[in-house]
Formats: C-alpha cells, sequence, structure tokens
C-alpha cells in the first residue's frame, strides 16, 4: 500500500502537460490522466479552476491532492520528489545552465513561432528569422551531445519537445521554413533521437490529429496558404 | 558586502549597473549568505567595455546580472539567486521540501510576469490609455499577491527572512515608486494592498536600504521615458 495520489490535468495537444507525463514516465511513476478542455473556459473543470484559480490553464500536478503548476516548476518538483533517473544533473552551475535554456526555449523560441504565424505581415518576417536564430543558438548548445542532457534526457530535452514534434508540424502545415536540415545537422538528430525514446514516444499526440487540429486552427485565425 | 570577492575562499564577481532591479536581487542573496564579491559596473557611459564583457559573458541574452563564480557565468537573476542558494547553504532562499520550492517558484514567477516585466514595459509606452490598462492589470495581480501574502500569515513570503518570492517582489519598493511618479500612473495603494504596504517596510528595513536611492532612479526614468517620447514624436521643422 503507501500508493500516493498522483493526478495530471493535461490536453492532448499541449507541449506543456506532455513534458509532464514525460517526466513522470521516466522515473517510473504511475498517475491518472484527466483530459481538459483548454479552448472553452466555460467547459474547464472544477477541479482546474480549483487547482489553479490564477491561470486556469494545463498542466497541473495533484500529487496527495496538493497542486502543481507550470510545466518547467512541474519538472523540477518531480525530479526533487522521486530521485531515480535525474532530469537535472547534480552540479550547481550545469543545473543553472540548464535551468537557463529551458527558459530559452519558453520565452525566446516559442513566442516568435506564434508571431510568425499570427502577426502582422511586417512582424512575420523578423519572427521567422528570430525562431531560426534559437534554433541555430540549440544547435551549439548540443556540442555534439546526443541529448542537451548528455547521454540521457534531461530537463532541456524535455522543454525542448516542442521543438522535436510540434515545430515541425508546423513547418508542414504552414509551409514556413523554421529548421533546415542542412544548417542544423545537429538538432535535426537531435529531434529524431527525441521522439523515438521510449519515455517519450507514448507521450506525443497522434500526428494526424495533431495536423488536423494545426490547419484548422491556422484557418480559424486568418492564415491563408497562398505562397 | 562587495569586497575583494573572495567569496569565503572562492572567486566571486557580478557584473551589473546601478539602477537594475535584476542586479540587485543577486546583491540580496549574495548578502544573505555572506558571500564575499566584487562588484563590477558594466557602465552605459562605457559603451565599449560594457559590449565586450557582456559579449564574453553573456552572449546569448547579453544583459545583467551576470554571476562569476569559480571563472563561470551564471545569467538571469531567478536562475542566479537558486545558484547561490543551492552552492551556499546557509540561510536559505528557498524552502526544502519540494512542493513548498514549487510554491515559491510559482509565485516569483507570477511576480515577474504580471507587474516586474509590466512596469518595465510602462516606461517604453508612450500612449497614456494603454499605460493605464496596464497599470490596472498590476495593481490586480498586486492584489492576489496581496491576498496571498495574508494567507501566508508571515512577516515575509520566506517566512521571518526573505525568500525566493520577497526577492523577485522588491520591485513594489524604490522602482515601483519612481515608475508610478515618472508617469503619473497608480500601481500600488495601501488601502487595495495592506499587506503589501506592511511587507515593503518591512523588506526596506531587512535589506538595510540597500536599493538604488529614488531620486537617482526618478532622473534616470524620467531621462529614458523622455527618449522614448522623443522617438514617436512627430519631427518638428
Amino acid at each position: 500500500m503507501g500508493e500516493e495520489e498522483l493526478k495530471v490535468l493535461g490536453a492532448w495537444g499541449s507541449p506543456f502537460s506532455r513534458r509532464v507525463e514525460i517526466a513522470l514516465e521516466l522515473k517510473g511513476v504511475p498517475f491518472q490522466y484527466i483530459e481538459e478542455n483548454v479552448f472553452d473556459e466555460k467547459l474547464k473543470s472544477p477541479l482546474l479552476l480549483k487547482c489553479n484559480p490564477v491561470h486556469r490553464k494545463v498542466p497541473v500536478l495533484l500529487h496527495d491532492g496538493k497542486p502543481v503548476v507550470e510545466s518547467l516548476i512541474i519538472l523540477e518538483y518531480i525530479d526533487e520528489t522521486w530521485k531515480n533517473n535525474p532530469i537535472l544533473p547534480p552540479d550547481p552551475h550545469r543545473r543553472a545552465q540548464a535551468r537557463f535554456w529551458a527558459h530559452f526555449i519558453d520565452h525566446k523560441c516559442m513566442p516568435p513561432v506564434w508571431t510568425a504565424l499570427l502577426g502582422s505581415v511586417e512582424e512575420r518576417e523578423k519572427a521567422v528569422e528570430e525562431v531560426r536564430e534559437c534554433l541555430k543558438t540549440l544547435e551549439g548548445v548540443l556540442d555534439g551531445n546526443r541529448f542537451f542532457g548528455g547521454e540521457t534526457i534531461g530537463l532541456v530535452d524535455i522543454a525542448a519537445n516542442f521543438i522535436a514534434y510540434w515545430l515541425r508540424a508546423i513547418q508542414e502545415v504552414s509551409g514556413l521554413d523554421f529548421m533546415n536540415e542542412d544548417q542544423l545537422p545537429l538538432l535535426t538528430k537531435w529531434c529524431e533521437e527525441f521522439v523515438s525514446c521510449n519515455v517519450v514516444k507514448e507521450h506525443l499526440p497522434p500526428r494526424d490529429k495533431l495536423i488536423t487540429f494545426m490547419k484548422n486552427w491556422l484557418s480559424a485565425n486568418g492564415w491563408s496558404w497562398t505562397d | 558586502m562587495a569586497g575583494h570577492g573572495n567569496g569565503n575562499g572562492e572567486e566571486v564577481k557580478l557584473l551589473g549597473i546601478w539602477f537594475s532591479p535584476y542586479v540587485r536581487r543577486v546583491v540580496w542573496a549574495l548578502e544573505l549568505k555572506g558571500i564575499d564579491y566584487e562588484w563590477v559596473e558594466l557602465s552605459f557611459r562605457d559603451p565599449k567595455n560594457r559590449s565586450r564583457s557582456l559579449l564574453e559573458h553573456n552572449p546569448v541574452l547579453k544583459r545583467v546580472p551576470v554571476l562569476v563564480h569559480r571563472g563561470r557565468p551564471v545569467v538571469e537573476s531567478l536562475v542566479i539567486v537558486e545558484y547561490i542558494d543551492e552552492t551556499w547553504r546557509n540561510n536559505p532562499v528557498l524552502p526544502l521540501d519540494p512542493y513548498e520550492r514549487a510554491v515559491a517558484r510559482f509565485w516569483a514567477n507570477f511576480v515577474d510576469q504580471k507587474i516586474t516585466e509590466v512596469l518595465i514595459k510602462l516606461l517604453s509606452l508612450t500612449d497614456k490609455t494603454q499605460m493605464e490598462e496596464e497599470a490596472k492589470q498590476a495593481s490586480k495581480a498586486l492584489e492576489i499577491v496581496d491576498r496571498e501574502l495574508k494567507a501566508k500569515g508571515k512577516k515575509f513570503f520566506g517566512g521571518e527572512t526573505i525568500g525566493l518570492v520577497d526577492i523577485a517582489l522588491s520591485i513594489v519598493t524604490n522602482w515601483m515608486e519612481a515608475i508610478e511618479e515618472v508617469l503619473d500612473v497608480r500601481i500600488f495603494d495601501s488601502r487595495t494592498h495592506p499587506l503589501i504596504a506592511q511587507w515593503k517596510t518591512n523588506f526596506v528595513e531587512f535589506v538595510r536600504h540597500n536599493l538604488p536611492p529614488k531620486d537617482g532612479l526618478l532622473r534616470f526614468y524620467r531621462r529614458y521615458h523622455q527618449s522614448k517620447i522623443a522617438s514617436v514624436a512627430p519631427s518638428r521643422l
């Protein structure tokens, strides 16, 4: 006995909630998954609103009734609570570097992707260039390692799930060229390695479903494919 | 205490600038732990030297603060504070319990996203209506923080001493006051934010007034804001 109650409130298409799933899988910790409707405020569950009253977003990790929110914070909580297969190294300087790159992915790499899709015509070209610069930087960070975490996946790899899977789907649907495989050989290889990992592949949204969703979402947001 | 940078036996340097709220956070963390460090002011008045230093130590984001410990740089204020906490274990800034740590990180992020970043953004705005709308949002966010502090029932978010959240919340002291005055907007109100009002007094006392002087901030922010207005104003012949 003594099985702790662990729930994950997530959304099938969210890279953020998938990060939490990957981390729990890596630690071999069983959990109950609850799918939330994140697009309709009225359809958000009472549990979600109770656990994350401030932001009303997924993912939420509920551990013995206590909510932890925000994917990177949840990842650190998971790492501190279950000590096997660590996702952060023991050395403080390397931990600081990992945290820096995880935040870089969320705050520098991702926002311009949305601008490239939703921004004004003037903003789009600049945004695509910004994404390319970020990816080039990440190529340098890999520095010949198999993963950002070294030989096994770590915090930065998990945070970069968006790049490995969602960004490539966005490229395919939009026709925008964010990631040039010739210019980013290490990152391209990393994407393939990452999505093939046992702990990752169960926790990626089904490709067709994601592509269809993105096509609809782009259309709804005024995207035109006349290029 | 900024000194020879012995770091209690190790080389510790902090690259910063006097007015930056982000840099000051690192100062408090170092002082709380009694770490001897060398302060290096990267002034805008010496742009070549500043550029060179930043390019060397923070090539990706090119900004302060940068903590250099044993020759290795650490950047981003909250990342640096956590690094300091993990390297020097006395007077911890984060709680030991993983859940409490997650809560602290959440509120520190909330403060930065909804208050600190908004304040800084305000200085670049020239449209008064937009400014007031953003200020209103920041004030609402501060109400949420006020409620949280009330629920906590302690002097600081860190308990009897300052913790990660208090360090982030420091923005509401001299910086917010100066920005409110320069832009003539209201965010903090002692009636709407009664616990924050008390917290401010306690915080300033705890850090022994180690804050950039308000009149210096007023002058600096006034100049900065004027330059933004000038860059959008139609040219007059």
